[in-house]
């Protein structure tokens, strides 16, 4: 298992996308002097051995077709020096093959020659493409003499180099070439000067390498060429050229990475050990060892760059076909090609790229006559630009076309279902704008086979929002409109805020974390709350809140938050900033991203998991999944009353969260963690006796406390759980055993309760479960108080409840009872319209706003027009947003609304309204 | 995967090896090759609002594994401490699943495989892709990629 790639990397890294390079001469040139510094390496060793055998004619035939294509391919591509040094010395190697004796001088003299080849080779890199002056007059004038004399050997064998060695001998077959067998047998073919480096290019094009940013290597030595140096101290002018684009196999790299990865983070737990240990000497070590580390991964993380160009190559031969079939002229402007950005990122941006160059064309410019008519050029222009800023990449689109057509945008919104007019009206263009990401949103007119089909926009913004980019839109009617992505760099290692809350620790991407604040109650940095909505002001701005904690489902779901102590880390998501409060920050660690399973990807708050210094797995938080929870919430806030039955649908059969306990006897107990106020644990010292009544002091005031089992004695030592509930102005606390988990699940009632105590039985977690009603123990707590007083005048109040969710009937029932109500249940709009049919003697309606079949609101109407009650107050009950609902609930004849758990707000709207308005049918 | 049902049918006298696990009081069994290790499960992190059957993530010698809680997965009760762990592989991913003890390794033939009883608990069938009669108790055969599968489709319904 551990010898294979991890496969989440290589699943995560699909493979290395071909794309072709730019075919230009520094490709070729960079091309060249990767092959040209191998072949000298080769040649080298190849001499070396020449030397001691020089009857070899198989070693001689490789060296000379080694130097033959350096001198073709020099003079292809224009190093006239190259070419002539070599030139000359296949002259004499040529003179080797027609026999002339081989001489250690002769090798010398060539191995000099290679070198001097080697220098001029380095000097071109780190001129890019430049070669130096100079001359090798010395060099050449000593190959020749030494080609055309038959100078003092054995056997001279005099031939005069007249010929032009482009001639080249028929090749011999080398079977069993000692080194470099793969570069021999590119060499095996006879090749011309073009055909080399046609060839060259195909294989460039089939393998595009990895690259290595070029001027970030130090190139080889500058000035003249030193004639002195030997192939003994070669290895530091080519070794450069060598490094920089070796090729390397795309799993190699992963594997690299992955290694480097766990470097890393034994980097970090050694890191964490060395914060507990305090010798000296040890640290600097360690000091070092975490640079090194840095460094290393800093360049593995390089191999994995490639310009963003690679991923914008077919984009003007797109925008040219678009142009001519929309009858469009286009310009494609791209700026920045050349930033570099991690491979992976680049495979996920290429798609919504491609699609929203298109769209720009599409949509964004116009028919050249319009665009003359608006006094514009014919030629609409889109501009592609790319830049590094901090730890992203930004990618620019624009074009100079019409802009974003808000009152078609608004029209799309509207029957889309995706806001209401007022909410419309109150919208920024920014907001609006942000409406084209939907899904299934799109503002073409017509359906062109381009686009128009609204399947675009919303793709391109999960896919950058997948590898935590974000998206955003700026335009001006007439002069065109801007997206603008941004992406990260790389998403395989990321520094990374590690907090705690709720006892687990959590990864927090710091790049989209702009401060941090600490709570501090009374201050300018207190949690302030709009309603029920938390809000932290920050400086100038309202910046909504959310605990990560529950927002994980860490911690339970509790009606009241307390928001005094803390951090509030702030984050910015795209154009959405909000605050998640943790209980601590512990530090920023470099973390490597290890991709979750596929079976956990849909948890969409969560990007990942990574694991710490210290071993442990902890999790990512997503900054996007959070935005779109904080933004899903103030959608909600903002008002969904008007959803359509199936989300209703879904809403009645959303998992509610219970407290469960222990109270008495084994057996699980809960209670909806919605009509819990806080959880307290406290000592039973605290519990005093008051009138025979045990009570505590808490928060300042005196309040009972009852034992959940029915008992009245309490233990007088030990801690006490306890839930603490509220209702109205009355505060009690209920004395359980242990407090279990809190859960989310549906709840149906399976069996009605016999007792008092309980509001009946379910299926909670495999287990069944008691449901406490609360009203019950608030009814006991304050048994003395005269509650039903309030309501004694009128006589006892006939309320009408009307809602699809058995739960909740059987939830509000006995409160509103305990309240001195009479209630009928119904269970649909329908089934409470013939009640109301037959008998109209109701003090007030209590109604659901979302049921299936009928809605709220529909029932109002009915019940003021069908059935002429004009005047039974009618208390719509809405889960999601009063406001909205209170506006479109007026004109269907609602008399009030309140949110559906705001239990003292249902009480004191019915004493308002039931008890001013004496009864429709008195 | 080399245990699909139609190569059950198969008349040659294949062999397959088991490695058994309990789950539960419940013999199954596992196809050797699918099973790279055993290990205990140390230090799980829960993964926050995942579905329950996945108990949670751990760091298996620098590699993450996602741990399923077999008994879960299945529908028994009594969510044992997670003390042993099998580890597979399933598209790339390293998987735990918890279990609560291993057993031995079973030569068996393919041809003595029954298919599964009909009044087999329908949460059972989908996973189980038939029965061996051991001597002194019956086996079930685990399709542990369709378990797995299972758990990813119910996820995206949800």
């Amino acid at each position: 298992m551990a010898q294979e790639p991890p496969p989440n990397l290589v699943d995560a890294f699909p493979g290395l996308a071909v794309t072709p390079l730019e075919t230009n001469m520094d490709d070729l040139l960079r091309e060249f002097l990767t092959e040209t510094t191998e072949s000298l390496d080769v040649a080298d060793v190849e001499l070396v051995k020449f030397e001691r055998d020089p009857n070899n004619r198989e070693i001689l035939n490789n060296i000379f077709r080694l130097v033959h294509t350096i001198k073709g391919t020099c003079g292809f591509i224009g190093l006239t020096r190259l070419a002539a040094l070599a030139h000359a010395a296949e002259t004499l190697m040529d003179k080797f093959r027609d026999g002339i004796p081989v001489t250690q001088e002769a090798v010398s003299l060539v191995l000099v020659t290679i070198d001097r080849v080697k220098l001029i080779l380095g000097d071109i890199e780190a001129s890019e493409g430049q070669e130096p002056q100079g001359s090798d007059a010395d060099l050449i004038d000593q190959l020749l003499a030494m080609a055309t004399q038959p100078v003092a050997v054995e056997a001279p064998i005099a031939a005069p180099a007249a010929d032009p060695v482009s001639l080249v001998p028929a090749p011999i077959r080398t079977e069993a070439a000692p080194t470099g067998g793969k570069l021999i047998q590119t060499l095996e073919r006879e090749l011309l000067p073009g055909e080399v480096s046609l060839d060259e290019l195909e294989r460039v094009f089939r393998e595009t390498p990895v690259e290595t940013p070029q001027a970030k290597v130090p190139a080889g030595p500058a000035g003249a060429p030193a004639p002195a140096r030997r192939g003994d101290d070669d290895a530091s002018p080519t070794s450069s050229i060598a490094a920089q684009s070796i090729r390397v196999n795309v799993g190699t790299l992963e594997h690299l990475m992955t290694m480097v990865s766990e470097l890393v983070l034994t980097r970090n737990q050694l890191l964490e050990i060395a914060r507990r240990n305090e010798d000296h000497d040890y640290k600097v070590a360690l000091q070092r060892l975490s640079n090194v580390t840095g460094e290393l991964q800093d360049a593995i993380m390089r191999t994995r760059m490639q310009p963003i160009g690679n991923a914008w190559q077919k984009l003007p031969r797109i925008v040219r076909d678009l142009a001519q079939e929309l009858g469009k002229q286009v310009e494609l402007e791209m700026l920045g090609s050349e930033t570099e950005l991690d491979r992976q990122v680049l495979d996920q941006i290429k798609d919504p790229l491609t699609h929203m160059v298109r769209n720009s064309a599409d949509h964004g410019l116009e028919m050249p006559e319009d665009r003359r008519r608006a006094g514009k050029p014919e030629k609409g222009m889109i501009r592609l630009s790319a830049y590094h800023e901090g730890g992203f990449v930004i990618v620019k689109i624009s074009d100079d076309g019409k802009g974003l057509d808000i009152a078609r945008i608004k029209a799309k919104a509207l029957e889309n279902g995706l806001a209401d007019e007022a909410e419309l009206a109150k919208m920024s263009e920014t907001q609006l704008f942000r409406f084209i990401f939907h899904p299934g949103f799109s503002t073409a007119a017509k359906v062109t086979s381009v686009s128009g089909r609204g399947v675009g926009m919303d793709v391109v913004r999960s896919n950058i929002e997948a590898i935590g980019g974000t998206v955003d839109v700026q335009s001006r009617a007439g002069s065109g409109s801007t997206f603008v992505i941004k992406i990260p760099l790389t998403l395989a290692i990321m520094p990374a805020l590690i907090v705690e809350v709720s006892g687990e620790r959590c990864a927090v991407p710091q790049n989209a974390v702009l401060e941090l604040v600490r709570i501090q109650p009374n201050s300018e940095h207190a949690v302030r709350r709009l309603k029920d909505a938390p809000v932290l002001c920050l400086r100038n701005r309202l910046l909504p809140i959310v605990h990560l904690g529950r927002v994980l489902g860490l911690v339970p779901e509790q009606s009241e938050d307390t928001f005094d102590t803390g951090l509030i880390a702030v984050m910015q998501v795209g154009n959405e900033s909000f605050g998640i409060v943790v209980d601590s920050v512990s530090h920023t660690e470099e973390i490597v991203v290890k991709p979750m399973a596929s079976v956990l990807r849909q948890v969409t708050l969560v990007s990942g998991s990574t694991i710490l210094g210290d071993g442990h797995v902890i999790m990512i938080v997503d900054p996007n999944g959070l935005a779109q929870h904080v933004a899903a919430r103030s959608e909600s806030l903002a008002g969904q009353a008007a959803e359509n039955g199936q989300a209703n649908a879904e809403a009645e059969d959303a998992p509610v969260s219970l407290l469960l306990f222990r109270a008495g006897s084994q057996e699980i107990k809960a209670v909806p963690l919605s009509l819990v106020t806080r959880l307290e644990e406290l000592d039973r010292t605290r519990i005093e006796q008051v009138d025979g009544r045990a009570v505590i002091q808490y928060r300042g005031r005196l309040i009972p406390v009852v034992r959940a089992d029915g008992d009245t004695g309490y233990e007088k030592t030990g801690v006490q759980p306890m839930l603490v509930f509220s209702d109205d102005s009355r505060v009690m606390g209920l004395a359980v055993d242990e407090i279990v988990d809190i859960v989310e699940s549906r709840l149906d009632l399976e069996l009605a309760s016999a007792s008092a105590h309980a509001l009946g039985g379910a299926i909670i977690d495999g287990r069944a479960t008691e449901i406490l009603d609360v009203s019950h123990f608030l009814h006991l707590a304050f048994v003395d108080e005269p509650e039903t007083d309030r309501n004694a005048a009128g006589g006892r109040r006939h309320l009408l409840l009307v809602d699809d969710s058995a739960f909740f009937r059987e939830l509000i029932q006995p409160v509103l009872r305990g309240r001195g109500y009479a209630v009928t249940a119904c269970g649909s709009a329908r089934e409470a319209l013939e009640r109301l049919a037959s008998d109209r003697r109701y003090d007030a309606i209590v109604s659901d706003v979302e049921m299936p079949d009928m809605d709220g609101f529909r029932f109002a109407e009915a019940v003021r027009g069908d059935l002429g009650m004009t005047r039974v107050p009618i208390i719509a009950l809405a889960t999601a947003n009063p406001g909205l609902a209170i506006q479109r609930g007026r004109a269907a004849g609602f008399t009030d609304c309140v949110a559906k758990f705001d239990r003292p707000g249902l009480i004191s709207a019915l004493q308002e309204f039931a008890c001013a308005a004496e009864g429709e049918a008195a | 995967m080399s245990t699909r049902s139609n190569e059950a049918q198969d008349r040659a006298p294949q062999t397959i090896q088991y490695v058994t696990v309990r789950i539960g009081g419940q013999l199954f069994g596992v196809p050797i090759e699918i099973v790279h290790e055993v290990f205990t499960p140390d230090r799980i992190t829960r993964v926050p609002l995942a579905p329950s059957e996945i108990e949670g993530v751990l760091n298996l010698r620098g590699r993450i594994v996602t741990m399923v809680n077999m008994r879960r997965l299945l529908g028994l009760s009594g969510a044992a401490d997670a003390v042993t762990a099998v580890g597979i592989e399933r598209s790339g991913e390293a998987f735990g699943l918890i279990i609560d003890e291993v057993g031995e390794v079973l030569v068996l033939e393919t041809g003595h495989r029954e298919p599964n009883p009909s009044n087999l608990d329908p949460r059972w069938t989908e996973l189980v892709t038939g029965v061996h009669r051991l001597t002194d108790e019956l086996m079930l055969v685990l399709d542990v990629e369709r378990a797995l599968g299972r758990l990813a489709t119910r996820r995206i319904a949800a």
